[in-house]
């Protein structure tokens, strides 16, 4: 446990000490706040009147904040590349994974570490939208509990994507490679809840049920359901599971 | 201290490392030599657990690699041929990570930091950015970082390439000092630098072990002998270059004539002698009363790492030729059975 800490603090250190953190949380910043979240604010006047006209007070969680966060769920896929690429790519390139591998350290610690460095860089980044939503909670009285399962899934499904980008960085040696790849797989995750929401059959289910973002509409909606936590916690486990082959592989193969 | 028996490293296509076995004792400095893609780095990998060996067993302070590889680790520090620095780290930072690493308590990490800062002369860089540092300093780092928890094995990969002579001999003296306490293995291609750091030699070459020696001896073995180069004038043939060379090798003393290329009418010979033996006067004298011209006689100083070359090349030639004999046994046995 002391060796994870060790590494997860070695590995912010590196995130802020390099221009990623804040490539990362800028762009986030930039994406969230200045393409999502102003415009959405902008309308929300005319959601109010219209709300009014129809007689009903305006749901801020489902109108406002559930798009808002699904927006979030969708930007993350195409910021996490960034934070994973040079987990261990970078260490492969520089040599200093001799370091690593020939200290008193257990691969797996090595790994749950730098897992664990990637979430919290992304869950700095998740807080910064946290600023633009509480923003709302001044103006208008959302309940805060299904935020709080949005933010949950957020992470959740943070998680997997880093532990599969943390698997593909430990595949190369080039950061632009490991960089593009999970770029790629993110992109495929997310075109893939597109096609199969126009169609319903038996494919497109298991394809469906397989996609790492269509488990966060749940979340989204403020529902927590076992599920999908389930489908989450075991796609975690199994990226790092297999992180930790491909680094014992790499031992092998030299 | 260090066990290694019958030690193969396979890779898909290439023998890296050839059943090598070898021991060192507690406190010992061996320098473990041999040209580039010898096997040097392989081996020491297996050593400190980065690599598995394929068949083979190494021991290091009772621990196998195999099987308690964390004991083992515990025990080694660790120099790779590129020293495995974190550029964005100051000096201290990554001493400080790196001796964490090897496990050592935070109460003794600070005590240990200026303790192997002091020994590896870092005190002017502890504050600067490992990323700016000379190749000097980057590599005093890493003798730093593999020292940090004061381990009882010290593998070191060429430690002192890329540094300038006064760096070189700050770190030879360093690896005196450390020696006694420490069990050292140092890899390197240079041969002066095995004579002035080291008690042993290990030498592999082509994944073999080629010799184990002590420095003395293999020093003695090499330099005692004189390499003679000889001109010889030939007009028309005469005298035929195979007269020569045979009345040269029969002169007491030489152990080795090789024929180079004549140039136009002259003859050209590289002469060797037996160790300790000076074969210039009879070189000259019998050629003179063969009633040839002798046109140059002089002596080639031959440099050490040219002797290893040759030492290493000629072991291979050996082992062809053993390879060849016994294969000619073999047919010479298959005939004796038909």
């Amino acid at each position: 446990m002391k060796n994870v800490l060790l590494i997860c603090s070695k590995e912010m250190r590196s995130y802020f000490a390099s221009p990623i953190a804040y490539a990362v949380l800028g762009l986030f910043a930039f994406l969230f706040g200045g393409l999502v979240f102003y415009p959405t604010v902008k309308e929300l006047s005319q959601f109010a009147i219209q709300a009014q006209m129809q007689g009903q007070p305006m749901n801020l969680n489902d109108q406002v904040i559930r798009p808002l966060l699904g927006f979030a769920s969708t930007i993350s896929l195409f910021v996490l590349p960034l934070i994973t690429m040079r987990l261990f790519a970078e260490e492969k390139r520089s040599g200093t994974m001799e370091l690593l591998l020939t200290s008193p350290v257990r691969d797996i610690e090595i790994i749950l570490g730098k897992w664990i460095g990637a979430m919290l860089l992304y869950m700095s980044m998740l807080a910064m939208s946290m600023l633009n939503i509480m923003f709302l909670f001044f103006w208008g009285k959302p309940d805060w509990k299904p935020v709080l399962v949005a933010y949950l899934g957020l992470i959740l499904q943070g998680g997997c994507l880093l532990a599969i980008g943390a698997f593909i960085s430990s595949l190369t040696r080039s950061q632009i490679v490991a960089g593009g790849a999970t770029f790629f797989v993110c992109l495929i995750l997310w075109l893939l809840s597109w096609f199969t929401a126009f169609s319903s059959s038996l494919a497109t289910q298991v394809i469906n049920y397989l996609s790492i973002v269509t488990h966060f509409e749940n979340f989204g909606k403020g529902v927590i359901d076992l599920k999908d936590v389930i489908f989450y916690l075991s796609l975690i486990f199994f990226a790092l599971f297999i992180t930790s082959r491909s680094m014992e592989s790499l031992r092998w193969r030299s | 201290m260090i066990k290694v028996e019958g030690l193969t490293k396979r890779y898909a296509r290439t023998i890296a490392v050839d059943n090598i076995s070898f021991e060192v004792d507690k406190g010992q400095i061996v320098g473990f030599l041999g040209p580039n893609g010898a096997g040097k780095t392989t081996t020491m990998r297996v050593l400190t657990c980065f690599l598995p060996p394929t068949s083979g067993t190494a021991n290091v302070a009772g621990f196998d690699v195999l099987e308690h590889p964390l004991e083992v680790k515990r025990r080694i520090g660790y120099l790779p041929e590129t020293p495995p620095l974190y550029p964005e780290m100051e000096v201290d930072e990554y001493l400080n990570f790196a001796g964490k690493l090897k496990g050592i308590p935070t109460s003794t990490i600070k005590a240990r930091i200026d303790d192997v800062t002091q020994k590896c002369a870092l005190g002017d860089v502890r504050k600067k950015l490992i990323g700016k540092l000379s190749k000097g300093y980057r590599q005093r780092v890493g003798i730093a970082q593999a020292i940090i928890h004061n381990p009882d094995v010290l593998i070191l990969d060429e430690p002192t390439s890329g540094l300038d002579p006064k760096q070189i001999i700050e770190i030879r003296t360093l690896l005196k000092a450390l020696a006694g306490d420490h069990t050292i293995i140092l890899s390197t291609h240079i041969l002066s630098e095995v004579e002035h750091s080291c008690e042993r030699v290990i030498i592999i070459s082509q994944g073999k072990l080629a010799a184990i020696d002590s420095v003395a001896n293999l020093t003695n073995r090499l330099r005692g002998s004189e390499a003679v180069a000889l001109e010889v004038e030939s007009a028309q043939g005469q005298p035929a270059e195979g007269d020569v060379q045979m009345r040269l090798e029969q002169v007491p003393g030489v152990s080795r004539v090789v024929a180079k290329t004549p140039r136009d009418g002259r003859l050209v010979f590289e002469v060797e002698s037996l160790q300790g033996r000076h074969i210039r006067g009879d070189l000259a004298r019998t050629v003179v009363q063969a009633g040839w011209n002798l046109n140059e006689l002089r002596s080639v100083g031959l440099s050490l790492e040219e002797i290893f070359l040759q030492l290493t090349a000629a072991e291979q030639k050996d082992s062809k030729q053993d390879d060849q004999k016994s294969g000619q046994k073999k047919v010479a046995e298959g005939e004796k059975k038909s």
